[in-house]
């Protein structure tokens, strides 16, 4: 077989999501949509290699505190410690390994270190809010931080985001590509979130950490386990996806 | 192949105002060294619906080498890639505009063998978008290889000019129209 053939027959593509997994981009409960979803409806690509390739990153990328945002600066940071672990897995269950996840989040009382976040809540000089990670060979990754507390925004009168993290993760393709955010549980502001309740209802628990007695330190931290599901591969008839050597 | 049932995906949410905190890298857009020879700056806005610059995007691409070479384990040519070609880009929009410094790829099959024309493939987030669009670019200045690309030709005919890119004084610009008359074709990977 000609390396052309190869690289055109190899590998398998990646299953399409069914519907009612991530919410429509026309959402009107969240107001910001209203002018940034697209009103045609969008066309089939079919996956060629540069579909089922993507970027492979992280290495030279992670510094050695990327993943404890509790140790980024001379002082603690303020808060709840907490662990937030877990797995990211495709669709068959198989580990992603090796591959970047990045975080986000606000502080202990809702404040991002960002210019245009400038609610009167104070900032804390200990605590960035930013984390970068790269998962294991069994696709875990695990980050020391402090729970984000809940934050205004304008979207309606006295809207209020739960707390939560921002997550964005790559996979191994082009296809995989995933941003999302994950919830902690039991939030009471779950209800008057229209992007938390964007997600079709049935799908909304996967965005919901659990509380992981496990993984809770004594006098130390909380542990939350979090576990994200990437896209799987359609089966292929022989075994030659294999690439790890 | 054994049996097995399979996982949902996690859903998607947006990126929210604060992205760049987590998003920005100074390499970001890098998909080339600086200096490389024959490298262009591929620039442009995303506009919104009432065609106002959105600020708080991010654009990401990924593309192969200028031989159709990926930088990733399933390209069996990958290897052979010079050191520094990453590949991706990542952009954000505060400045109005994004920019990533590249080179035009090359040319490579579709399943079935056809050739494309040389293409990126482009993700936009942004606050109000609850998930990623996904986009291709092509090149206005390769007409012949894009009339035969098997993509572009799926793309209603008065359609097709929102995903090529225009020459320009340091490369080219594309915009990305989110919503409006001149929406953008996005597609579902
Ligand atoms: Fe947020």
């Amino acid at each position: 077989m000609s390396a052309r053939e190869q690289r055109t027959r190899a590998s398998p593509p990646y299953r399409p999501d069914p519907d009612g997994t991530h919410p429509p981009l026309d959402s009107p409960g969240y107001r910001s949509t209203a002018l940034r979803h697209p009103v045609r409806r969008p066309l089939t690509l079919p996956q060629s290699v540069t579909e089922i390739t993507g970027p492979v990153l992280g290495e030279g990328r992670i510094g050695e505190r990327d993943n404890d945002l509790t140790v980024q600066h001379p002082g603690e940071p303020i808060g709840q410690r907490i662990v937030v672990h877990g797995r990211v897995l495709d669709g068959d269950g198989r580990a992603v390994p090796n591959s970047l996840v990045e975080i986000w989040q606000a502080n202990a009382g809702g404040r991002y270190r960002h210019d245009a976040d400038v609610w009167p809540c104070p900032l804390d000089p200990n605590f960035d809010g930013v984390g970068r990670t790269l998962t294991d060979e069994h696709g875990r990754y695990e980050f020391t931080t402090i729970k984000p507390g809940a934050y205004p925004w304008k979207n309606h009168h006295n809207a209020w985001r739960p707390a939560h993290i921002h997550f964005s993760l790559f996979g191994r393709s082009f296809t995989q590509r995933l941003v999302t955010q994950m919830y902690f549980p039991d939030d009471p502001l779950f209800d008057q979130d229209p992007i938390f309740n964007s997600v079709p209802e049935a799908a909304r628990s996967r965005l919901v950490s659990r509380f992981d007695m496990n993984r809770t330190t004594d006098h130390w931290a909380l542990g939350f386990e979090f576990d994200i599901v990437l896209r799987g591969r359609e089966a292929t008839p022989f075994e030659d996806d294999d690439h790890d050597h | 192949m054994t049996t097995s049932s399979t996982l949902p995906s996690t859903p998607s949410q947006t990126v929210g105002p604060y992205l760049h905190i987590g998003l920005t890298w100074q390499d970001g857009p890098f998909v080339v060294p600086e200096g490389t020879p024959s490298s262009v700056w591929l620039r442009g806005r995303v506009l919104d619906g009432a065609g106002e610059p959105i600020t708080d995007a991010l654009v990401e691409t990924w593309q192969c080498d200028e031989h159709g070479r990926f930088a990733h384990p399933e390209d069996p040519r990958s290897a052979e890639i010079d050191s520094g070609f990453r590949g991706f880009g990542r952009s954000d929009t505060r400045s109005g505009e994004y920019g990533i410094l590249t080179v035009v790829p090359g040319r490579v099959p579709d399943r079935t063998g056809v050739p494309q024309a040389p293409h990126v493939d482009v993700s936009v987030f942004a606050r109000g978008m609850l998930h990623r669009v996904v986009t291709r670019v092509y090149f206005a200045d390769r007409p012949e290889a894009n009339a035969a690309d098997p993509v572009l030709s799926t793309v209603p005919r008065d359609r097709r000019q929102t995903l090529l890119a225009r020459p320009s004084a340091d490369g080219y610009t594309f915009d990305v129209h989110v919503q409006g008359e001149y929406e953008t074709v996005f597609f579902d990977v």
